[in-house]
């Protein structure tokens, strides 16, 4: 066992290497900082001397060597648009993103499973069908394209819900929270229903195959056959067993709310830190972008590594091989 | 009876106009980007010193008609070429209730002129600065320089004891990243106090009740939300989120225009467009062969060749103005008789070429930005389909500003697309000091593509220390005569700036593109 969770150890490790080289390389070519940052009119003196503040001027190698000293020492740099550290940058956004992630999270279970059940019951009625198609149509579109669709009609036509923004916000010292206000708690409902459609329809395809499959196992016959409450059967035999997987799936596709919270803050000018990281593509603000891939790798590879710590001990197949 | 009567009268009289402007006016608006920081040293953007306009004032600022006037300052006169005195405003307090003096003045300059300040260069004719009484200043020059005034419009006075109070006499620096107090709060002597600061979110201002200046804004509150999304920033104009968005995309103006409750102002901006060509000794696009844009008929030919009439009307919408110079009509150094474009004649683009020995024309390379200028690739698209009927071939290369600007400096294309608003001096000098003048010391930092004009650079040099304005003026205006005559660039148009809002308000536009909220009345 112990060999088992040293391996993966390793294996995160490296993969987190890989990405740290990845991140650096990758962002020595989205662009150069200098031009973005001297005045219009800036002399070629100015220039040189601001390259070599920030330390561009040295060999690549190099660059790379002190990053990755840096990393290790947990320091991501600083920003160059913000002046801030990058740790602390990220840690005043994350509260925007996880708010975000959660009220969507939420509201993708809190849909997903009852649709999902009611597509599987009864395949053919005309709510189940609609359910299907329309999540079908929520599946395809494309993020941003649902976040101005949602827009133009609560904010531009209704004029019910703010089309931007966190609304008014609380500070609890080191958590700045939408929830305990009126208008935070308005400004959630559009980004959080643009972000959580994907998550919706992924839950509810889920969970419908799933009740599908459990159904028609022999268990749930002989429950039918003995006579048991209808209600017994598809709530606690059936739907607790379908809803494994959902609860897997769920956990794995944090990361992609995550990801997928880069477009949406982006259309809702939600300050998190999506929104960071595409204000930093256009500035180009290096450190920041950096350190954003390294956090959003490290999320993956942690998600996965306890996923798979699981698995182990869940199914003691997979520890004999 | 009477009496009371008397009293009651009089007390109506009292409070009703104190009560009047009670109500709260604000004024919501967007920008696309957000404020960097608000330490007046920390950054060279000049977007954020627009905002930060709102809760500083310079010495000296700019008027309705963007012409410089006393502000901080009430008046100066030049002791020696290189000693500027300064008669400072006295009675002007400080948001949180400093008063203003030459002390703060003093501080102020030299955390402007610090090493560790990152627009140092925006004041970099002075090096130093001397308390002569409590509301006399000298500012010590470098040299003879004619634009300390325009410098100084820029830079904005910070009261020392509260710099000392939060520790912050010195600037913040990137590159150790040190913050400071000033980065996040503001406390000046402007028309507006700085009440909140979210990054990414907003800015709340509160009018500035102790203003020296008679305010000409009816406002009691500037609410200012950064929205990156231009939809959404429209989205939010519409559904009345706010008051006014800055800029508004261009194919949303109609739109917007046909919105009952909606206007949308536009005007030139100070932002020329142009085309620099190469005058290296190749082209990339031909490798081994002389670059053909030595030639002046060659750049002439191009520039008869370009239909500039079509781009104004179709891409640009009838909002730009075609131009013949580097600097609007605003700046220092324009000259209506030089700003005459090449007409549009195809034959005599050919005849040109013909003359200069390319009748079959010639390959080049076009460098364009796709996320900079207002519809910049469509207009470098529309650029290559015109000389391709001249014969001359176009290798078209877009991108976006954050890889395309490096590439323009290390010289990577023939000819490339650039913009230039001559911002913050607003004087043609900038134009001649960083594009003209041959790349060498603190001359021609953007001149990145090889052009070397000993005439020019005789002018740049004389006129960086010219202090007769008129002779310095005839100066530029000689040298943007060289630079028509020899097409050493080639001019296609001034891009517009346009502003949507509400009706409720009332505000002038600026050709800097600042939003002055310090000017704006709202219904």
């Amino acid at each position: 066992m112990i060999r088992i969770l040293s391996v993966r150890l390793l294996q995160a490790i490296l993969v987190m290497i890989a990405v740290t080289a990845i991140a650096f390389i990758m962002f020595r070519f989205v662009g150069d900082p200098v031009a973005a940052m001297v005045r219009e009119g800036a002399t070629q003196a100015e220039k040189d001397a601001l390259r070599a503040t920030l330390g561009l001027d040295r060999p690549l190698v190099m660059q790379f060597v002190e990053f990755l000293g840096r990393v290790l020492q947990g320091d991501l740099g600083t920003s160059y648009r913000y002046q801030q550290p990058v740790v602390s940058l990220l840690l005043t956004r994350l509260p925007a993103t996880l708010e975000l992630v959660f009220v969507a999270t939420i509201m993708a279970l809190a849909a997903g499973i009852p649709l999902g059940v009611l597509c599987a019951l009864k395949p053919k009625a005309a709510l189940s069908r609609l359910t299907q198609s329309l999540t079908l149509v929520g599946i395809s579109m494309p993020t941003f394209v649902t976040g101005l669709l949602l827009i133009l009609v609560f904010a531009v036509n209704l004029r019910w819900l703010p089309s931007s923004g966190r609304g008014d916000l609380v500070d609890l010292g080191v958590w700045k929270t939408g929830f305990l206000t009126l208008s935070g708690l308005k400004s959630l409902i559009l980004p959080s229903i643009t972000l959580a459609l994907f998550q919706l329809t992924l839950i509810m395809r889920l969970v419908r195959s799933e009740m599908i499959d459990v159904l028609s196992s022999d268990y749930i016959r002989f429950a039918f056959a003995r006579g048991l409450p209808r209600r017994y059967i598809y709530g606690r035999l059936a739907l607790r067993n379908a809803l494994m997987p959902v609860v897997t799936v769920t956990g794995l596709q944090i990361g992609q709310l995550v990801a997928f919270a880069i477009v949406t803050e982006t259309v809702f000018q939600w300050p998190g830190m999506g929104l960071l990281f595409t204000n930093a593509v256009g500035y180009p603000d290096v450190p920041v972008l950096s350190a954003y891939l390294l956090f959003v790798g490290f999320l993956f590879v942690v998600i996965n590594m306890i996923v798979d710590i699981l698995y182990t001990f869940i199914d003691p197949r997979l520890r004999t091989q | 009876m009477n009496n009371y009567l008397k009293a009651l009268l009089t007390g109506l009289a009292i409070v009703v106009p104190l009560s009047t402007p009670a109500i709260a006016e604000t004024l919501r608006w967007s920008s696309a980007g957000d404020v960097i920081s608000y330490d007046p040293n920390a950054q060279v953007d000049s977007f954020t010193q627009s905002v930060q306009h709102m809760v500083f004032d310079p010495l000296v600022r700019r008027n309705k008609d963007l012409k410089l006037e006393p502000a901080l300052a009430t008046s100066w006169e030049v002791i020696e070429p290189t000693r500027w005195r300064f008669k400072l405003r006295q009675g002007v307090k400080f948001h949180e209730g400093q008063s203003f003096n030459a002390d703060d003045v003093v501080a102020t300059i030299q955390r402007q002129i610090d090493p560790g300040a990152r627009n140092r260069e925006n004041l970099s004719a002075v090096v130093g600065v001397e308390k002569v009484d409590d509301y006399t200043v000298d500012l010590i020059l470098r040299g003879a320089y004619p634009l300390l005034l325009n410098d100084l419009a820029a830079i904005y006075m910070m009261s020392k004891p509260w710099m000392e109070a939060h520790d912050a006499l010195k600037p913040g620096n990137t590159t150790t990243g040190v913050v400071t107090y000033a980065s996040n709060h503001a406390n000046g002597t402007g028309p507006f106090k700085l009440a909140a600061y979210e990054p990414d979110s907003k800015s709340v201002f509160a009018v500035n009740e102790g203003w020296w200046d008679k305010p000409q804004h009816n406002l009691t509150e500037v609410e200012f939300r950064p929205i990156a999304s231009d939809a959404t920033r429209v989205a939010a104009l519409l559904s009345g989120e706010l008051d006014m968005i800055a800029p508004v995309p261009l194919q949303d103006i109609d739109r917007i225009e046909n919105t009952e409750g909606l206007k949308v102002a536009q005007n030139p901006s100070l932002r020329e467009i142009f085309l620099v060509p190469s005058f290296r000794p190749e082209l990339h696009a031909m490798p081994g062969k002389p670059n053909p844009l030595l030639d002046v008929k060659v750049r002439q030919a191009l520039w008869h060749a370009l239909d500039m009439n079509t781009i104004q009307k179709r891409l640009m919408r009838g909002k730009s103005r075609v131009s013949g110079m580097l600097v609007a009509p605003e700046v220092t150094g324009y000259d209506a008789s030089i700003d005459v474009p090449l007409a549009y004649d195809v034959d005599k683009a050919k005849a040109l070429l013909t003359e200069a020995g390319y009748p079959e024309g010639f390959k080049v390379g076009l460098g364009c930005s796709n996320d900079r200028y207002i519809a910049d690739e469509q207009i470098c698209l529309a650029i290559a389909s015109m000389w391709a009927k001249v014969g001359v071939e176009v290798d078209l290369s877009t991108e976006s500003k954050t890889t395309y600007f490096p590439r323009t400096d290390k010289g990577e294309f023939d000819i490339y697309l650039l913009g230039w608003a001559s911002l913050p001096p607003m004087d043609g000098y900038s134009v001649l000091q960083a594009l003209l003048a041959t790349n060498d010391g603190t001359f021609g930092g953007s001149n990145a593509n090889g052009l070397s004009n000993p005439e020019i650079d005789k002018l740049a040099r004389s006129a960086a220390v010219e202090l007769d304005e008129p002779k310095r003026i005839q100066m530029l205006k000689d040298a943007f005569r060289i630079t028509h005559d020899q097409v050493l660039y080639l001019p296609l148009h001034q891009q517009p700036v346009a502003w949507a809002m509400s009706d409720k308000v009332e505000i002038p536009q600026f050709a800097d593109e600042y939003v002055r909220p310090w000017f704006a009345q709202v219904k």
